[in-house]
């Protein structure tokens, strides 16, 4: 982050002029601060992927092999085939530009292949030129041009410079979907081993040790139990999750980011909090799982083909534990896989039961065939029946903003829940404008797998219209506070807070709900999760 | 300059020039009178029809609508029905919306940094402008009719009565030649004139909105100050459409240049961008319910994967599973 302008600078810096010189005559800069590590080979090999290789992006040479232009068509045509998504979206494009200003990339950097419609034009060029017509007798007129090395170095850059946050197709005219270009883009560069590092890794580690952190089973419950002891500190009460359970009632998935580090951490223990109360008072049996110990699914960012591998533990492990439903953590991607991907992948799903919680008598019509329910939706409806006990005073001294996380938002419709949850256990809450969330949400800067460390500039500046928007409910109504319900905004968000607005941290929802609940048997609770003092309770353990 | 709007404008002048010399000058009235327009008609409906069944061959292996409002879930909580349909009917009326009125691009708004601040704006043109360009050429499309109907059928003349309410001039002026003609100038001069719309515009941006401009400017002119024999080029289309043939003498230059220019588009149409006409219809992330929790949305090629089985999992870590007390399916 040294390297990395102050926030000043970078606004003054802004322009959203494009060059005069047109796209097609400028070739792709690969920039330090922009763009993410080469695929390490291992992770690649591990996962038998082609064309694992060592290669750096800043070489001339990406030791690509010999026929990668035949393996490039062959592999774009095949998906051509198999997908109405990428047949449409590559002809119906008319240029209308409502897409351009859109997306926090374009927004933050200024850089014109930023602009949705660009990003779809570097492979939409290529479509032009290989399997249309006008494209072969027009040549460039029709904006069509032939495959080079330049060309598969500019997709590859801006491809991973796209979070497939969706806010572009929801002003697109004709639905186009940049995510779907960019899953599609990204597809073909993994047939020629062209994959980030801080995406094949973490794939490999879940395929193997069933989370993208690598954590093996041992230390999964290792790390849990830190939080067993963290609790019995502060709620005085002590929880005892279990694990691999058979006969359990549900089982939870969440991403593993959050067992691993701060702020998700926080999270980790809201959940635990809350299954310990649903034990106690409902005898309501959670477990976790150590082999499908992963939500999250950097699969997704690989290949259609990568996500179901990684995917399929899901129902494997809710078979094999007997659970009647799957219950899943905040994540944003996670929510798009389960939500759009799971059931058509690996279901059906005939060994599990529709969801009902059996608390409330509820039945999550919504998800009766896939069978998962979103922990946003399933603590709405705890606390609309009143099963929670909540005491709200102590959230008090937060001031609570929502931050839509892109996946749950575009690809769910994932709003109203988080915010009824939110204000039954906070006081003080305010959404940030209306065009920068629901449906219009600015990404963090960081999704799809881009959350690594030498892309910092892209990260920062990507993040840029959330910030603004965070800084605005920051200065108007003192907002310190930015919750979220995925596990890569946490581990963002905060990076992002402290360059654009430090003032403001981050939480997620069940952290919020966990410093509300009034768990049978606790203790004074003089601080939150985090170990803070709870402003005007200190004083009642000094008078102690 | 710009290489891309002058070569369409240059390929538009060249194609009016075609047409004038050829019909007008060197008299091939039955070859852009009668030949062309029913080629132009076979290209066109042979050329949109396989392009649809060409994206239909395609299957759709994943329900990805892009949701925009809130999902159907707890009974309590009132969802969006048509920016994020959980039904049918709600699909049927989100496409309604977005074909007739351009729903997403209502939405539009527009971002300058002012301040050291993002600041957001409405921006309402470019959907203005589309609507305009969309609705009334529909209009004129449908008042044409006249000329392949005998009798002129009710609705036309309602359309006529509603188009030339304003009842000016002699012939009476219809308003939407005069809106066409606006909005494609309007829609070209801002690309032309907009740094950002100039930079990702195209040649084949260009071409198909000169080419509507000079129809629309060509029928303005026959209608309201270059008359022609409308009773002899009705006799033409009216032949075109009847199968029996007649190409009337006296018919000018300027009708054959209309005809022209109108079968050029009918015979571009279906190799470019404008067969978003069709597309929109066969968008995923807009014609489907997201109910894809609810009802299970079949892949026809999903196919079988490797996975890492949990017994590969046990095996590999089973004896620290056993050490840190977590259940084991084969004990160690």
């Amino acid at each position: 982050m040294s390297e990395m302008p102050k926030p000043k600078e970078v606004l003054s810096g802004l322009d959203h002029r494009p060059p005069r010189k047109g796209w097609m005559d400028t070739p792709v800069d690969i920039r330090k601060g922009m763009y993410c590590y080469a695929a390490n080979p291992k992770s690649v090999e591990y996962l038998g992927l082609p064309h694992a290789r060592e290669w750096n992006p800043l070489d001339d040479d990406w030791k690509l092999p010999e026929n990668w232009q035949e393996i490039l068509h062959k592999g774009f045509k095949e998906r051509l085939d198999r997908f109405r998504s990428i047949k449409v979206f590559m002809d119906i494009c008319v240029r209308c530009g409502a897409c351009a200003d859109k997306c926090h990339f374009f927004i933050g950097t200024g850089d014109p292949k930023n602009m949705p419609v660009l990003r779809a034009e570097l492979l939409r060029s290529i479509y032009r030129n290989d399997f249309t017509l006008s494209g072969k007798i027009f040549g460039k007129l029709s904006g069509s041009r032939k495959m080079t090395v330049e060309v598969l170095k500019e997709w590859w850059y801006y491809l991973f410079q796209c979070s497939e946050c969706r806010r572009c197709s929801v002003f697109c005219p004709y639905g186009i979907d940049t995510a779907e270009i960019t899953i599609f883009g990204r597809e073909l560069l993994n047939l020629l081993g062209l994959n980030i590092d801080w995406i094949a890794t973490p794939v490999a580690n879940c395929y193997r040790t069933g989370n993208h952190l690598g954590i093996q089973p041992h230390a999964f419950k290792d790390m849990l139990d830190f939080f067993v002891e963290d609790l019995e500190e502060m709620v005085g009460v002590k929880v005892e999750p279990s694990f691999n359970k058979k006969g359990a009632d549900i089982l939870f998935i969440t991403p593993s980011g959050d067992v691993f580090a701060d702020p998700g951490t926080y999270t980790a223990m809201g959940y635990m909090l809350l299954f310990h109360y649903l034990k106690e008072r409902y005898g309501f049996d959670i477990t976790w799982s150590t082999y499908a110990s992963e939500g999250g699914n950097f699969g997704f960012f690989t290949s259609h083909e990568t996500m179901k591998r990684l995917n399929s533990k899901m129902y494997a492990e809710a078979k094999r534990l007997g659970v009647k439903w799957i219950l899943g953590g905040e994540c944003g991607h996670m929510w798009r896989v389960i939500h759009q991907y799971m059931e058509t992948m690996n279901g059906p799903t005939d060994f599990l039961e529709e969801p009902v919680n059996p608390i409330t008598g509820t039945k999550f019509e919504n998800a009766r065939s896939t069978k998962m329910v979103h922990i946003a939706e399933f603590l709405a409806d705890l606390i609309k029946h009143d099963k929670l006990e909540l005491d709200k005073s102590r959230n008090d001294h937060l001031k609570v903003t929502f931050h839509d996380s892109c996946n749950p938002a575009r690809g769910m419709g994932l709003f109203e829940e988080p915010r009824y949850v939110i204000r039954n256990v906070c006081n003080h809450f305010y959404d940030m404008p209306a065009n920068t969330i629901r449906e219009q949400t600015f990404c963090c800067g960081s999704g799809s797998g881009l959350n690594a460390g030498e892309d910092m500039e892209l990260r920062l500046t990507g993040a840029l219209p959330r910030a603004n928007a965070v800084k605005y409910v920051h200065e108007k109504f003192g907002v310190n506070m930015l919750a979220c319900v995925c596990a890569i905004d946490r581990a963002a968000l905060p990076t992002m807070t402290e360059y654009w607005v430090p003032e403001v941290d981050v939480t997620g929802l069940s952290e919020l709900v966990a410093n509300a609940l009034i768990v049978p048997g606790q203790h004074d609770r003089t601080t939150d999760l985090r170990g803070e003092d709870l402003p005007g309770r200190e004083e009642e353990e000094d008078g102690e | 300059m710009n290489v891309n709007y002058m070569f369409s404008l240059v390929a538009v002048l060249v194609l009016i020039l075609l047409a004038y010399a050829g019909a007008g000058a060197a008299g091939f009235t039955t070859f852009f009178g009668v030949f062309i327009p029913y080629l132009a008609l076979v290209i066109f409906i042979g050329g949109f029809v396989s392009r649809v069944m060409d994206w239909a061959r395609s299957p759709v292996p994943y329900r990805i609508p892009t949701t925009a409002g809130q999902q159907k879930t707890l009974p309590w909580i009132s969802y969006s029905y048509t920016d994020n349909p959980s039904s049918n009917a709600g699909v049927v009326l989100r496409m309604i919306l977005e074909v007739l009125l351009f729903r997403s691009l209502f939405r539009n708004t527009t971002v300058e940094v002012k301040d050291q601040k993002l600041i957001y704006r409405l921006e309402k043109w470019l959907w203005l402008f589309a609507l305009a360009f969309h609705y009334s050429f529909l209009t004129v499309v449908i008042r044409h009719l006249r000329f392949f109907l005998e009798p002129t059928p009710f609705f036309i003349v309602w359309l006529e009565k509603l188009d030339g309410f304003l009842q000016l001039g002699l012939p009476g002026i219809f308003l939407s030649g005069f809106v066409l003609l606006a909005a494609t100038l309007l829609l070209l001069a801002r690309r032309i004139f907009s740094p950002k719309m100039n930079y990702i515009s195209l040649a084949s941006d260009y071409f198909p909105l000169i080419l509507i401009i000079a129809i629309a400017a060509t029928g303005l002119l026959m209608r309201y100050v270059a008359k022609i024999d409308v009773t002899a080029a009705k006799e033409l289309t009216l032949g075109l459409a009847t199968f029996r043939l007649a190409v009337p003498e006296g018919i000018s230059g300027l009708f054959y240049i209309h005809l022209f220019l109108v079968c050029v588009l009918l015979i571009y149409f279906p190799f470019s961008k404008l067969m978003h006409l069709g597309g929109i219809f066969m968008s995923p992330t807009r014609n489907l319910a997201n109910n894809s929790r609810a009802v299970r949305h079949v892949n026809p090629w999903n196919y079988p994967v490797d996975v890492h089985t949990y017994e590969e999992y046990e095996d590999e870590f089973r004896e620290k599973m056993v050490e840190a007390g977590l259940p084991v399916e084969k004990g160690a």
